[in-house]
């Protein structure tokens, strides 16, 4: 353990990013201490600029408070970005197992079938879920967990192909254990640490994903999200600014500081593949 | 009543209209002939056929091609336009209408009254549901001879005339449709009329295009060469296209409310509100009255009392509008200012509701409600979120549902909803576009009936007065007494008397002389130099 923190900390990027990450955590967890009630409240005087009204980051068209939504939508944001990504690693991860140990007919049935979500565009196939599902928090992570999990079924197969033939998986298999410990307690581990980097890259896409939905109207109406801030911002960017890019700012935050920490991961993760590319470098 | 075209035009009810371009003459500012107006349609209409297709797009720029009988003034007075005069006999059962002479369509046939009796008794009859309604009063159509239409109604029915606008009852010729299926006729592709400009060129998605009609009966007019209405779906092209001068005019719901200070401001460019008399939309919460607590009055009260209507008028819709007092909007006839609501009042709100036996629980919540927002578009999303904080206040927690258009229409059809956002027009005279959404005979699964489901037989019977007197003294009686029961009960939270700006370049005169602004026929219209 000391040995990986040692390796993720020689990216300087990666530890920037895990601040900027626990910052954000940080202000989710702290947001109803911050800005006690709801962050739907009319605060202050509509279309108050920053630092004016005691309104750090300015007021909205109706007079809430930028600050508070964005403290109450990272909630929302790194809620969703979990648990769809959760949600996604079960499915792919499931098919990809499937796939990649047991071969043949299965890997062909189950790669199709990865191929014809592959085939959709993604973002198109997540807004008309969410349309059909009427807009909620429910829709929106079942939709983005069904487009985001392809890419982990294939890396997932991709693994397994590679480690079921290895010397330790045939003595499993001679040692007499059944096909799921093989897989779960023999293959899986193995194949760990490309599926945590990979999870960490779709937390972010997820969150992405959201606030685009949100910023097109298809959020939980009834939940504050940093897409909807954006959404509900934009027509009066010309009036102001703020509405919009503050919001704008904490999702290029985070979903920066995901990818540093997922580059991070990966490095510290295979060491041999950082060396390389650091004496590349 | 006779009018000649220009003479004696001091004595006459074509006053108003005719009046602007002496205004314009006692400026100094002589209509000037020639130009190309260019303007926006928002959204593109499926066709320019008034009686095929009657919505907002449609009625703006086909108001171009077609004429009614009549039009109306902001304080909904009739002004002639194809009638050149009219009587009505002291029973109020017969109108008589004297058609202008020379009026020709765009295809170079004479109009006659063959063509009027024709577009009020069958075309309009058989298309529009609205018409339908009321032409269905009619006993006898007569044309004593090629100018002259004698209509005898079964009963009185004093709002009749105004049913004979262009966008109710626009003359068709009859020689184009009878005997076809009045939808697929292919007049309806290129629709002909007897306004002041002839259908030229449409190229969908992109603009369509009307030329000056040479052999338009008022002689020199039109003024304008052309009229150019470009489709542009996003709103905030539209606005730079206002702003560079690429368009000169943009009506309904083209620039959004909160682009409105901005155009103000523009030197160039003038902002109007009016020219909406005729339509005067009222918005308001719809509320289900099926729907616990809902059908308590002192829940409705309450609600009505939690909102503070001048926010919405000022902060949501930039000034553009008029916090609604009572059901009838001030511009539509019989409105009767003493009958009001209760105003803005949060603590008589709770108390109502404490009254009502609705206790808060530890959250401080009495009972929730779900509301559909009305997927027109940004602004009314604003709107339900607004509602949702305030009715947070008294103890009432809202959810917000977003749907679609078609889903919308079909779940208020359906009484499928705790409370939305409707708004409809009320066409300038209560019978005609208030009684339907109040009265216990039209609780239908419909959109746009009694909805909500309230039923008061008091109000059924005020309302059924007013419709069959033909004194306007009655009348009045009538519906003041209704309005006051109505804000008593406040079947619907009404919200805001909803305008549309009307924005446009300083050189454009004459773009609102009547109370239907824009949907006039242009025909008055010029560009200065």
């Amino acid at each position: 353990m000391k040995d990986f923190w040692r390796r993720y900390r020689r990216n300087k990027g990666a530890v920037l990013g895990l601040v900027i990450l626990l910052l954000v955590m940080l202000m989710a967890a702290t947001a109803p201490l911050l800005f006690p009630g709801s962050p739907w409240d009319m605060a202050g005087a509509p279309f108050s600029p920053p630092g004016e009204m005691g309104m750090l980051l300015g007021t909205d068209s109706l007079g809430r408070d930028v600050a508070a939504g964005i403290a109450h939508g990272a909630r929302i944001s790194l809620l969703v970005g979990a648990v769809s990504t959760l949600a996604a690693l079960l499915v792919g991860v499931t098919l990809g197992a499937i796939a990649g140990y047991l071969g043949g007919i299965a890997d062909d049935v189950v790669m199709r079938f990865t191929e014809f979500f592959q085939t959709i565009p993604s973002f198109v196939l997540a807004i008309l879920l969410v349309a059909i599902f009427t807009p909620s928090i429910g829709s929106v992570v079942f939709a983005i967990a069904v487009v985001s999990w392809p890419p982990v079924a294939r890396v997932v197969r991709a693994e397994f192909l590679s480690l079921r033939g290895r010397e330790f998986v045939q003595a499993a298999e001679v040692l007499g254990k059944s096909r799921l410990a093989i897989v779960v307690t023999d293959i899986l581990p193995n194949a760990l640490s490309p599926i945590v980097v990979l999870s960490s890259l779709m937390v972010a896409s997820a969150i992405l994903l959201e606030s685009a939905l949100s910023f097109l109207g298809l959020g939980d109406p009834n939940l504050m999200t940093w897409g909807f801030l954006i959404g509900s911002g934009r027509s009066v960017i010309r009036l102001a600014w703020w509405m919009s890019v503050f919001p704008g700012v904490a999702i290029f935050l985070t979903v920066l500081a995901l990818n540093l920490v997922g580059e991070g991961l990966s490095d510290a993760l295979n060491p041999r593949l950082a060396r390389q590319r650091g004496a590349g470098a | 009543m006779t009018v000649s075209r220009r003479g004696l035009l001091a004595a006459t009810a074509a006053a108003p209209v005719l009046m602007r371009v002496q205004d314009a003459l006692a400026q100094g500012i002589a209509p000037r002939r020639g130009g190309t107006l260019t303007s926006i349609l928002t959204p593109e209409p499926p066709v320019l056929q008034i009686g095929v297709n009657n919505q907002g797009p449609t009625l703006v720029a086909a108001g171009k091609i077609f004429q009614g009988l009549l039009t109306f003034s902001p304080t909904l007075e009739p002004i002639p336009v194809l009638a050149k005069s009219w009587t009505i006999s002291p029973d109020g059962r017969e109108y008589v209408f004297r058609l202008q002479e020379g009026v020709k369509f765009h295809d170079g046939t004479p109009m006659t009254a063959d063509d009027v009796i024709f577009s009020i008794t069958k075309f309009h009859f058989e298309l529009a549901p609205r018409a339908r309604a009321i032409f269905a009063l009619i006993d006898k159509a007569e044309a004593p001879d090629p100018l002259t239409v004698r209509l005898t109604l079964k009963q009185p029915f004093q709002p009749f005339l105004l049913m004979f606008d262009t966008s109710a009852c626009a003359i068709v010729p009859k020689h184009l449709f009878d005997g076809q299926d009045y939808r697929t006729a292919p007049a309806v592709q290129r629709p002909v009329g007897t306004g002041p400009f002839r259908f030229a060129e449409w190229q969908r998605g992109n603009f369509i295009r009307l030329e000056r009609f040479a052999d338009y009966w008022k002689p020199g007019q039109p003024y304008l060469d052309a009229i150019i209405y470009r489709i542009v779906p996003d709103s905030q092209s539209r606005r730079l296209a206002l702003e560079t001068g690429q368009v000169q005019l943009t009506q309904a719901s083209d620039i959004e409310p909160f682009d409105v200070p901005a155009m103000r401001s523009r030197p160039n460019l003038e902002v109007s509100i009016k020219g909406w008399e005729y339509f005067s939309p009222l918005s308001w919460i719809e509320l289900n009255h099926r729907v616990k607590p809902l059908d308590d009055v002192r829940v409705r009260q309450a609600i009505s009392m939690a909102i503070d209507r001048n926010f919405i008028t000022q902060r949501l819709w930039f000034g553009v509008g008029r916090p609604a007092t009572n059901p009838v909007a001030s511009t539509t006839r019989f409105h009767d200012a003493s009958a009001k609501i209760a105003g803005y009042d949060v603590k008589a709100a709770a108390a109502l509701l404490d009254a009502a036996g609705l206790k808060p629980n530890a959250q401080g919540v009495r009972f929730t409600l779900k509301h559909l927002t009305l997927p027109y578009g940004e602004v009314w999303t604003r709107l339900a979120e607004y509602l949702r904080q305030s009715l947070r206040q008294v103890g009432i927690a809202v959810e917000l549902e977003s749907t679609d258009a078609g889903s919308w229409a079909r779940r208020v059809g359906a009484w499928e909803y705790d409370t939305t956002i409707n708004f409809v027009y009320q066409f300038g005279d209560p019978t005609l576009g208030v009684e339907r959404t109040y009265v216990s005979t039209n609780i239908q699964k419909v959109t746009f009936t009694n909805t909500g489901g309230y039923a008061n037989p008091k109000v059924d019977e005020l309302f059924a007065t007013a419709r069959n007197s033909a004194d306007p003294k009655d009348r009045q009686a009538a519906f003041s007494a209704v309005q006051k029961i109505l804000c008593e009960e406040v079947p619907q939270i009404w919200l805001m008397e909803m305008a549309f700006p009307t924005i446009h370049d300083k050189k454009v005169r004459n773009a609102i002389t009547n109370g239907l602004g824009v949907h006039a026929s242009f025909d008055d219209v010029f560009l200065t130099a």
